[in-house]
């Protein structure tokens, strides 16, 4: 039997399990163990790219290339953009959050597969020292997170070789962890919670594990087609052995554009649960969130040539493709303005969760602003591997996921570790990454209009001084972690009590305690029906989950 | 904390009771066919972008013989009948019965491996030699190494059933019904390869 975790009755694996801190470093089945492993794992490769990012944008304060050897700066690229979308953003919007919170949303104790669960996540240190020890050993890929042949081809083959099995391990990683999330949420639902009543983060996470299940198998054959090219020579994508570099592309963006919506999606939900609570109003627009969510993940299968205009797509694909991709703005817009509505006219305190999830829709909006017009084909060939393209990724995958990290963090630490962040620091961070994030990005799409490449250590002088702003922002963005980074480890020892549920939420995972016992609920677990009954039902929603409570203690104490 | 222990004694009182939820393992097990079916497709996919879009040079092009795939066609349609039976065998309680179905069924499959080496060593084209060849040898590989693992599942299940403890029952009939689910799924794979691959 696999599933004994879940069972309280079977005391075995509890007591092979560690206890205290060394569980953190063990093969736990705990979800919320699993969870924060996630979560510290990830933010440690963040810290590592983001470092990269930083000798990225020292390399380019100058118009040539003075700080690394051309190859090195290659190398530096592709390892930040692997880093930051593999063995950051994609484990941490799914993997930590997800593992944290999907089990209590959906009133379980665990996650569906509890081993596989542990699987999924020990596959992410290995799969992240290879890819980084790669640099050391035999020099890390240099064509790009793309790995676009003929390029990958012909560059040198082991770190390449490396890149790929990382990625695979990681895509194994990913695909273990969606099938999870789709058997939780669908299979370990209480009886009488019904699917319109699970709180946002739920269907993100049912539309994402379905995008994951679907699209990240293409990937991983693609890539296996590509080390057969590289190490047993055959010619799939290499067009001098009568190969077809476009199939490469098709096959690749496959997976690729939906990854998008695998790090952007998790981000809705997680906005959805952090605005209602500090603005005590209901999410406003429920039901269109949710199809808005499932448009999106049907149409996120179908828009991925929209990165190939310049790639000789015959004038039909264009078409088809630039009015899918459009058609993406329709479900993005609804799910904008609900967030707007649901902050208006609220009681909105404004903590740092409240402010990064305010500056993730500041940025996302401007993100996917430029997102509907790189989806029209004579503006996206004008852009095209231009730093325009680099600037609207970073609004969408910083701006967007990455604030939503920290405003999900700035929320949920204090169920994480029973204690408070401290408010101050947590809005300096925000004040310091916001303005940073901005200069940093901002200009480059005045960049990419005036024709600077994206991938090149070296440019014309004319914009030199863009790119030494730039610089700077990307200088506040590096300090702006030290802040949060003083502030999420001095509070786990020396932060104020927080309480079960310092925000007063009403959503299931805030009705424990905090940090929530192994089985997460000492007792049956309360039956939310109304994650979001803000504001005037306030009083008769939380008085019934306190008699639900005081029932079951009382019954607990005859027994 | 008492709170917990004792939900704990009140859970060893009524210790037949089954797990807290159901078995939700198949669920999972359909996850990970539609994932590895989408690797499938992504194969195809490339497969017939090739072949409409890359032309081959005269002498590239082959006549595959239709014999020995057919032959493989059939015995993996019939080992997927046999792995049925065995299921039906367990369901009536006739472990003997199951176990002779499911060694037949394992024999099927290594027919197929073997047949399908076989053609291997026959073709008149390596790995290497062009596209075409690349991919065919990618896609039957790939299938290959599916009732490679499927074969050795089955056998696996065949040595539980055959245990004297009886591990496979029909109240513990999960590890069958998942390499069945399995088994079905490569067979239908190749039905879709057998038809891209050499009717087209």
């Amino acid at each position: 039997m696999t599933i004994v975790s879940s069972t309280p009755n079977n005391q075995e694996p509890k007591s092979l399990q560690p206890k205290g801190w060394l569980k953190y470093f063990s093969f736990s089945l705990d979800h919320k163990v699993i969870g924060i492993q996630y979560l510290v794992c990830g933010f440690l490769f963040y810290l590592i790219g983001g470092a990269l990012a930083s000798a990225i944008r020292i390399e380019l304060t100058s118009p040539v290339s003075d700080f690394m050897p051309r190859d090195i700066y290659n190398q530096v690229l592709t390892l930040h953009g692997t880093i930051m979308i593999f063995l950051w953003i994609v484990p941490v919007v799914n993997g930590a959050f997800g593992n944290y919170l999907i089990p209590f949303y959906v009133g379980a104790r665990d996650m569906a597969f509890p081993r596989l669960n542990a699987v999924a996540f020990w596959l992410i240190p290995p799969a992240g020292l290879m890819l980084i020890s790669s640099y050391f050993i035999t020099g890390a890929a240099e064509s790009g997170w793309t790995a676009y042949p003929p390029l990958s081809i012909t560059t040198p083959a082991a770190g390449q070789i490396i890149w790929i099995l990382s990625v695979l391990l990681l895509g194994g990683s990913s695909i273990f962890g969606g099938i999870n999330f789709i058997a939780t949420i669908l299979k370990l639902r209480r009886p009488n919670l019904k699917l319109m009543q699970l709180p946002m983060y739920c269907w993100a996470m049912l539309g994402t594990s379905i995008l994951v299940v679907l699209s990240t198998p293409v990937l991983a054959g693609t890539l296996i087609l590509l080390s057969f090219d590289i190490v047993a020579h055959t010619g799939f994508f290499n067009p001098t052995l009568g190969g077809n570099v476009i199939v490469y592309q098709h096959l690749f963006w496959f997976y690729s554009h939906p990854a998008v919506y695998i790090m952007v999606l998790p981000a809705f939900g997680l906005v959805s649960e952090v605005l209602p609570v500090h603005c005590r109003k209901p999410l406003f627009g429920y039901t269109t969130m949710v199809y808005s969510i499932m448009a999106i993940v049907v149409l996120g299968l179908v828009v991925w040539a929209h990165h190939m205009f310049t790639s000789g797509t015959p004038p039909w694909m264009r078409l088809f493709f630039t009015i899918a991709t459009s058609f993406i703005a329709v479900p993005t817009g609804i799910k904008f303005f609900n967030w707007v509505a649901t902050l208006w006219g609220g009681k909105i305190s404004l903590n740092s969760a409240v402010l990064f999830s305010c500056g993730f829709i500041i940025n996302f909006v401007l993100g996917g602003i430029t997102g509907v017009a790189l989806a029209q084909v004579p503006f996206d060939i004008h852009v095209h591997d231009t730093y325009f393209v680099v600037a609207h990724f970073h609004y969408i995958v910083y701006g967007g996921s990455v604030f939503v990290i920290f405003s999900s963090i700035y929320h949920w630490y204090p169920k994480f570790t029973g204690r408070m962040l401290d408010e101050t620091l947590g809005r300096i961070h925000f004040v310091i990454t916001f303005i940073g994030f901005n200069l940093c990005f901002a200009p480059q799409h005045w960049l990419g209009l005036n024709g600077m490449p994206r991938r090149v250590a070296e440019y014309d002088p004319q914009f030199a001084f863009v790119n030494q702003l730039s610089s700077v922002g990307a200088l506040l963005m590096a300090i702006s972690t030290l802040p949060f980074l003083w502030n999420v480890i001095s509070s786990a020892f020396k932060g104020p009590k927080a309480g079960d549920n310092p925000w007063e939420a009403l959503t299931p995972e805030w009705l424990t305690s905090s940090p929530p016992p192994v089985e997460n609920w000492d007792g049956e677990a309360p039956l939310v029906v109304e994650p979001y009954g803000y504001g005037k039902k306030e009083d008769q929603q939380h008085s019934e989950v306190t008699d639900q409570s005081n029932d079951f203690e009382k019954t607990m104490q005859k027994k | 904390m008492t709170i917990s222990s004792s939900v704990e004694k009140k859970s060893e009182l009524e210790q037949p009771q089954p797990e807290e939820h159901g078995d939700h393992r198949l669920f999972g097990l359909i996850g990970f066919l539609i994932a590895d079916g989408m690797t499938f497709a992504g194969f195809f996919a490339a497969y017939l972008t090739f072949k409409a879009v890359n032309p081959l040079l005269p002498d590239a092009i082959y006549e595959l013989e239709l014999p020995l795939p057919t032959l493989n066609t059939i015995l993996l349609l019939v080992s997927s009948a046999t792995f049925h039976r065995a299921g039906k065998a367990l369901h009536q309680k006739n472990s003997k019965l199951c176990q002779q179905w499911l060694i037949i069924t394992a024999g099927l499959g290594l027919a197929f491996l073997i047949s399908q080496m076989f053609e291997y060593f026959t073709l008149p084209f390596g790995l290497t030699d062009n596209l075409y060849a690349s991919t065919f040898y990618a896609l039957t590989g790939f299938h290959g190494l599916h009732v490679t693992l499927g074969t050795l599942m089955i056998l696996i299940v065949w040595w539980q059933a055959r245990s004297p403890g009886g591990r496979i029952t029909n109240e513990n009939r999960f590890p069958l019904e998942a390499a069945e689910l399995y088994w079905h799924f490569v067979d239908g794979i190749w039905v879709i390869l057998f038809i891209i691959l050499y009717l087209l």
